[in-house]
């Protein structure tokens, strides 16, 4: 260019915005806040190795299918169904098991179950143009009622496998570990997630798509294909959901995770993403399901009852959004 | 206007965000029956003075008088009690409402909890026989409306609430040719009512036109003031820029090369009913056209944003429709008319949207950071960061990261649709300028203005389009305004 155009696009190099550093820790200071709130009020029994595993056992189903979520919700989607896609992975990993197939085969058609259940959803999202908030609402019954088509209305008991042992405390033998396998699967996605978000073009695709699908076209990125891609890939982590699932039942269950789906949506939403598209981190995801795990925790060990943990959750849920809100105003 | 009494004063306003100073020192005033012109680029402190205006920000220094007395509006509602309101870009409405319950909203007359019906409905009558348009009727819901009428129910709210001073930010950016004269009739209407009006625009057409007085925003400060009819327009343009720019239009010697895109006898399934055009290496060439003459389908048509009913494409060696993702491989890329809505992923960064359209499968943030920088500094986008929202950036800026985005992708065709739209003149200069650094470059251009002086400045052919018809281009050395504002309102095909 000539040079004649003035040269005012500011150049400032690295370095860090002391400003904006609260707004991204925003849900790890969180987080943080509500550990050592908890560890204050009952050291003893909140403050141990053991409660700490726990605590990570049981946030490990919501932050897997959080995952994929992430991804659906920086797309400008929502899945409402997940909580019935996770309950129907378990029943179809469990009637594998009964067929004397692998464990690790049948892990992997409950994945394959979650990942076609995407493939669908998508395919009625893109082609016939609904939104996906009708498509998985049917999706949210469709899906329940598979399950329990699927289960013939029960239980559905498996043989024990090693899938077992995923999520369950560390005996004597495989302290070694320091975490159950499970946690380890699921600090592992948690990475290869944000990899994908951002050092790939099919991550940057997906927040181009929900910040504005229109742009989006305009820049040539394909919008069936990639919405196509987005559910089949984000359910996938529904199915690993279910993998984990099963292991802490044992058994294939057409009722469990009822209701999971919001908590999931709330683990999302608590990490900084936007419903609107255009925003949101998996490790904020992460974050987010386990503030709900703590704080679930740390109220059974005040001795509160279960409604003051309920109440508590809520108003977290619309703290962490106002306080998102706040800081982009304060922002701009 | 027999007795003109000033009716509002702002002197030496000042308004500081943090270290930014927003407004530096404005003085203007605007009497009954007077239309006072508000010119000044993007980022000039327009929007923040309306803002004090409106009660939603206090100003740090300076005083404000209204009808001769002090005017300290806390609040938006203070200022419209007060009589000073604001018809903004965007209009304010409930789509869903009537006309007559958008005209109370907010003061609806009542006994106790009732709303008094036919008293709303006597007041919306009343406001719209003020304007002029009694032919709108208080019962419709506001979403059936024009967009052009939909403001004139903003306005008519307006007068209801007992209007003194009406403020109109860019009112014709977003309505159609005939309705701009509706609303030019409008405003000299409520002029002779005794209103004093304060019409913010890019426009110097319009400004001189209506106007009686203009005054020059630049850097938050007014930088002059005076009658309209004393002055010329390239003193007020030179007062905006803080520069003289009897070059706004720069045109180097270009020679047009081998053919890289050519249509033949193009139709959508609406409009364009049938275009046919050459467009050259090194050349740039203008469409010219009204409004919904389908000059945007056509282009979009090109880029395969929508269907193409019949007729030939041919991209260099290519022919046939195709997808957007695939005229971007072929080395075509457009900017859309509508930055907001298709243009920029707003809530995303400088860096994506420069990026956006030619990321590899594995990316590198820090190279992006990097070309992102390169582009910032070759185009002079102001902000602070290539991390930045290019929501966050002037109308001008983010224009030019729409463009820049072409430019790194390194397209040999570039299609523009409006590309000075809404943008401040000094933007404006600065994409004259580049494109014609790109011509000389051997780049091929094809823009879509409804601004004539634009096209005539900037290309080397232009094409009329006229109900959906494309006309053959001809050498801007062979056509004026006028002609081609004939062929443009022309009902039958020129011979």
């Amino acid at each position: 260019m000539s040079t004649t155009l003035p040269a005012t696009g500011s150049t400032s190099a690295k370095r860090i915005d002391w400003a904006s550093l609260p707004a991204k820790l925003g849900p790890i200071i969180g987080l943080i806040f509500v550990v050592v709130l908890f560890a204050a009020l009952r050291p003893k029994t909140f403050l141990t190795p053991e409660n700490f595993q726990i605590m990570l056992l049981q946030t490990a189903v919501v932050a897997t299918a959080a995952l994929g979520m992430t991804l659906i919700i920086i797309a400008g989607g929502i899945d409402l169904s997940i909580g019935s896609n996770i309950a129907l992975c378990t029943v179809v990993i469990a009637l594998l098991l009964q067929r004397q197939v692998p464990p690790l085969i049948a892990a992997l058609g409950g994945i394959a179950a979650g990942s076609a259940c995407g493939l669908l959803i998508g395919l009625l999202i893109t082609r016939l143009n609904l939104t996906p908030f009708i498509v998985t609402l049917g999706m949210w019954g469709a899906l329940r009622g598979a399950a329990k088509g699927l289960a013939s209305e029960t239980i559905v008991s498996a043989p024990a496998t090693w899938l077992n042992g995923l999520l369950q405390s560390l005996g004597p033998h495989n302290r070694w570990m320091l975490f159950p396998p499970g946690v380890w699967l699921m600090v592992l996605l948690t990475i290869l997630v944000a990899l994908l978000l951002r050092y790939t073009r099919f991550g940057r695709h997906i927040f181009a798509i929900g910040s504005n699908e229109q742009t989006a076209r305009l820049c040539g990125v394909p919008l069936k294909r990639t919405k196509l891609l987005i559910y089949t890939v984000g359910l996938a982590f529904a199915g690993i959901a279910g993998v984990l699932q099963f292991s802490y039942l044992t058994v294939g269950d057409p009722t469990t995770a009822n209701g999971m789906e919001l908590a999931i949506i709330a683990a999302v939403v608590i990490g900084g993403a936007s419903l609107n598209g255009g925003q949101g981190s998996v490790l904020g995801s992460l974050v987010g399901a386990l503030i709900m795990t703590v704080v679930a925790n740390g109220c059974t060990k005040m001795n509160l009852a279960n409604w003051v943990q309920e109440i508590v959750t809520g108003v977290i849920i619309i703290a962490a959004v106002v306080l998102d809100r706040i800081r982009h105003r304060t922002e701009s | 206007m027999s007795d003109s009494v000033e009716l509002l004063r702002m002197e030496g306003v000042r308004k500081r965000f943090g270290a930014t100073v927003a407004l530096d020192g404005v003085d203007l005033s605007v009497s009954s029956g007077e239309v006072l012109a508000l010119v000044g680029e993007n980022g000039a402190g327009k929007s923040t003075l309306m803002k004090v205006l409106s009660g939603a920000h206090r100003p740090d220094e300076g005083r404000m008088r209204l009808g001769g007395q002090p005017y300290r509006p806390a609040h938006p509602l203070d200022a419209r009690n007060a009589g000073v309101s604001m018809i903004y870009q965007e209009l304010s409405l409930a789509r869903h409402l009537t006309v007559m319950e958008n005209i109370v909203l907010g003061m609806e007359p009542r006994v106790g909890p009732f709303i008094k019906w036919a008293e709303v409905r006597r007041r919306a009558l009343d406001a719209m026989a003020q304007l002029g348009r009694s032919d709108i009727r208080p019962e419709t819901p506001v979403h059936q409306l024009s967009i052009a009428e939909q403001q004139l129910v903003e306005i008519g709210r307006a007068i209801a609430i007992g209007c003194r001073v009406l403020v109109l930010d860019e009112p014709t950016s977003s309505l159609a040719r005939n309705d701009i004269e509706r609303l030019f009739q409008l405003v000299q209407r409520l002029r002779t009512q005794g209103l004093g009006i304060i019409y913010i625009s890019h426009f110097l057409e319009e400004v001189r036109t209506l106007s009686d007085r203009y005054t020059v925003l630049r850097d938050g400060r007014s930088v002059g003031t005076g009658r309209t009819a004393e002055t010329t327009d390239a003193d007020i343009i030179a007062r905006m820029v803080g520069r003289s720019v009897e070059d706004l239009y720069p045109r180097s010697k270009r020679t047009a090369g081998e053919p890289v895109l050519e249509l033949t006898h193009l139709a959508g399934p609406r409009k364009p009913v049938d275009a046919s055009l050459t467009l050259h290496r090194g050349e740039v060439l203008g469409i010219a056209g009204l409004i919904g003459a389908g000059r945007t389908e056509l282009l979009r048509m090109i880029f395969g944003l929508d269907p193409i009913r019949s007729g030939n494409l041919r991209i260099g060696a290519h022919t046939g429709p195709a997808s957007p993702s695939r005229q971007w491989e072929r080395g075509l890329g457009m900017v859309s008319e509508d930055r907001k809505a298709e243009g920029l992923a707003l809530s995303l960064s400088i860096a994506d949207n420069l990026t956006l359209s030619s990321l590899p499968a594995i990316m590198n943030p820090s190279a992006q950071d990097a070309t992102s920088r390169e582009w910032i500094q070759k185009l002079g986008i102001r902000c602070r960061e290539p991390r930045q929202p290019v929501g966050d950036l002037s109308g001008g800026n983010q224009q030019k990261v729409a463009i820049g985005r072409l430019l790194e992708h390194g397209v040999d065709i570039l299609l523009l649709d409006e590309p000075t739209r809404g943008i401040d003149v000094g933007s404006k200069a600065q994409i004259y300028q580049l494109i014609d650094e790109l011509a000389c470059a051997g780049k091929a251009v094809l823009i879509v203005s409804s601004y004539l002086p634009e096209l005539l400045g900037v290309c080397d052919r232009i094409a009329v389009m006229s109900r959906g018809r494309l006309h053959p281009a001809r050498p801007v050395s062979e056509i004026d305004e006028h002609q081609i504002m004939m062929e443009a309102t022309a009902t039958k095909e020129a011979a």
